[in-house]
């Protein structure tokens, strides 16, 4: 796209920003995904070397991580949101409300910076633009917590299937597994981000560009923070007694694909999608909610959505008095002046006064 | 004249010539082949992780499908359901009746809570059903054995550790059923992975006190305790199963052929199906079948009827007397046969299929 070169062009010097969020069970490739896409290791792997915290159920904890990548020249200011924790729980039902929170707390943040009277240019935008999730690669189709999860969170972000490691299923599995999976989601209705493209409108590199990648989905990764030695080469990969794994060999993993499709080629259209597509919708939704029934706060309102919410109330409220100082002080000014002239015209009188009897005096 | 009563130790005497007594093993061994032999083995696990295809690949056939949800209009499962199939196979004369239990919709849904409840329960009611073939008065010669005499514990490849729902359900399991713990689909972790992977839950395994099979008994000799102590190193086996076969040297053997290797499933450096297919069937088999009886069953025997007596009687220590109250009508079990009286009451036997209530 045209636009998108141009905008690509402009902001070099300055480098892009981008969000994305990662979400699996536990041991389903999350991590180490990260740390090879970033080739360094960005996120800890699970410590579970002490067997007394086995059975503790942690809830999700989302965390979001920093890194500055650089992708052919061009500086990416990338951030990360991981999500462990993340159906590990005999009940995960509270995993998928606090993830939307997480989403929706972003949306509100701006929504609100973008309300104030006076903004702030340098804004944090921390929107997130992508949500990979990690579907165990069981080999059947998509499990209950995958649809629901998948269900909930289209709609507030771009959600792009992956599936984790994938060097267990052999070719045949993986394509009728993929086949399965993308049925299941035509099926439950679940508008996930497939490269959008316009037979119509688009020049016909996007289009055949956009399908492969369409044709790919769900991308099958396999990742690796370990270097192997295959035939003399050192690789990225993994090394198993029948025989060895390439990360980066697109025949042996989608990894290299999804890794272009996201920092590079398909970065502004995820970005725009999440502005001009969802961020919208959410902020219609929201504001309609608050004119129709302002009471009709959702139960998303939580402890530090207020915290938020409140400091920048608080922020209003310091405004507002500041300027109500601002119009006592020019009251006080004004009334010292008015005094101030009184003053001055007494004294006048007095001393015409004082004028008069001396001359009075003098004519006794 | 040595005073010889039935309780003390007998002297050991010594023969002249050859009696040939020790035939009755063959004796034993022919009336066994015509009864024929019952294994029920159970699995459980999460779908996906290759239990149906486990089974299959370690009885050489066909014989129980996978519940995959492969169709999209189907809706997913929400509870766990319990569905058994049974089969005949022979070998070399030796008949070996099969029943396979299966759990599809195990740890599938969102909310698991509970979900290992049919588990137990189906596992119990085949200890009550014999329990009351047993009691009944007018019992069958041999009692149609369909305890669960071995249960299969699926562990998902994460390579981390054990998740609280397999921590809970293990505990739970192991109380009631031999059960034996898997790594599934051990073809997705390298060998170090697989091994410190082992180690970590052998570790919380330790911590939460969870006893497995084999169990140790003072009854085996040091051969058998080397045995035994080497499976205890092996578990969980980690395993990969296969019911299609690939080319390797020429001979045809059980394995999978993907993208960087063909994986052998019998080779013994690939994984450990080797293992856990003797394990099952060449080692272990006759004790599984055994300590089911006189362990888990003996365990549940116990429990159940000092119930039924502390209910029936609770002050006195007498066995139940045959009232047909509602009380006892309502337990699993006809209380009546304990006390000699009362042999051959049919008033009482047979009781209707009501709420079973078990001793936890």
């Amino acid at each position: 796209m045209a636009h998108r070169l141009g905008g690509r062009r402009k902001n070099v010097k300055k480098g892009f920003q981008f969000t994305f969020m990662v979400v699996g069970t536990s041991g389903t490739g999350r991590t180490t995904f990260v740390n090879t896409l970033c080739d360094s290791n960005v996120l800890p792997n699970k410590i579970c070397d002490n067997p007394e915290d086995a059975h503790i159920e942690e809830g999700i904890n989302i965390k979001p991580i920093s890194v500055d990548l650089d992708e052919d020249g061009v500086r990416i200011s990338l951030t990360i949101v991981d999500t462990p924790g993340f159906g590990d729980n005999i009940d995960n039902e509270r995993c998928f409300h606090e993830i939307v929170a997480y989403l929706e707390r972003q949306y509100d943040d701006i929504l609100a910076e973008e309300s104030r009277i006076k903004r702030n240019a340098r804004f944090r935008d921390n929107r997130v633009h992508a949500l990979l999730y990690f579907i165990s690669p069981t080999g059947h189709a998509l499990r209950e917590i995958d649809i629901e999860l998948m269900r909930r969170l289209s709609p507030r972000v771009n959600v792009i299937p992956v599936v984790g490691r994938a060097d267990s299923l052999t070719p045949q599995e993986l394509k009728d597994f993929k086949r399965r999976i993308m049925e299941d989601i035509e099926h439950y209705s679940i508008p996930i981000y497939n490269f959008p493209y316009d037979v119509e409108e688009d020049d016909e590199d996007t289009v055949e560009e956009n399908s492969e990648l369409r044709a790919l989905l769900p991308f099958a990764i396999i990742g690796s923070d370990e270097e192997i030695n295959v035939n003399g080469r050192i690789v990225r990969g993994r090394q198993y007694p029948w025989g060895a794994v390439e990360v980066d060999n697109p025949k042996h993993s989608d990894f290299g694909r999804l890794r272009s499709a996201l920092l590079s080629s398909h970065l502004q259209d995820l970005k725009e999608i999440t502005h001009d597509f969802l961020y919208e919708n959410y902020r219609t939704e929201k504001l309609s909610r608050t004119v129709s029934g302002g009471d009709q706060e959702d139960a998303s309102l939580n402890a530090e959505d207020m915290a938020s919410q409140s400091v920048r109330l608080k922020e209003e409220q310091l405004k507002k008095e500041e300027e109500k100082l601002r119009e006592i002080e020019l009251k006080v000014q004004r009334e010292i002046q008015e005094k101030r002239a009184e003053l001055s015209s007494k004294e006048e009188a007095l001393r015409s006064l004082e004028a008069r009897l001396a001359q009075a005096q003098l004519a006794d | 004249m040595s005073s010889n009563t039935l309780n003390s130790e007998p002297a050991a005497a010594a023969l002249d010539n050859y009696v040939g007594f020790d035939t009755i093993t063959q004796q034993i061994e022919k009336k066994l082949l015509k009864r024929g032999f019952h294994f029920n083995v159970m699995v459980v696990g999460q779908s996906g992780l290759g239990k149906s295809t486990l089974v299959n690949t370690i009885f050489a056939s066909h014989l129980i499908e996978s519940k995959a949800r492969l169709a999209a209009d189907e809706p997913p499962r929400q509870t766990t359901e319990i569905q058994t199939v049974s089969h005949l196979i022979e070998e070399h004369g030796v008949r070996l009746r099969l029943n396979i239990v299966d759990t599809p919709g195990y740890g599938d849904q969102v909310n698991n809570e509970n979900c290992w409840e049919p588990i137990i329960k189906y596992i119990k009611d085949q200890h009550s059903a014999y329990l009351r073939k047993e009691l009944t008065a007018t019992r069958d010669r041999y009692i149609q054995d369909s305890r669960v005499h071995c249960c299969l514990f699926f562990i998902g490849p994460t390579g981390h550790a054990l998740k609280p729902i397999d921590i809970v359900v293990l505990k739970k399991l192991s109380e009631v059923v031999n059960v034996v713990p898997v790594i599934a689909k051990s073809d997705s972790l390298t060998l170090e992975e697989r091994q410190a992977f082992k180690q970590r839950i052998k570790a919380e395994l330790v911590f939460h006190n969870i006893k497995l099979y084999p169990y140790e008994s003072d009854e085996d000799d040091e051969q058998e305790q080397a045995l035994n102590e080497s499976i205890r190193e092996l578990l969980p086996f980690a395993i990969v199963g296969s019911e299609r076969n690939v080319i390797i040297d020429g001979k045809a053997v059980r394995g999978r052929k993907n993208r960087y290797g063909v994986i052998n499933v019998e080779s013994e450096e690939h994984c450990e199906f080797i293992y856990l297919r003797n394990f099952l069937t060449r080692t272990h088999l006759q004790d599984l079948i055994e300590t089911t009886a006189q362990i888990h069953y003996e365990a549940f025997r116990a429990k159940q009827l000092l119930a039924i007596r502390e209910s029936t009687h609770p002050a006195s220590a007498q066995p139940s007397v045959a009232s047909p109250t509602a009380t006892m009508l309502s337990s699993p079990m006809a209380p009546t046969v304990m006390s000699p009286s009362t042999i051959g009451s049919p008033a009482t036997m047979g009781s209707p299929a009501q709420s079973q209530k078990y001793v936890l």
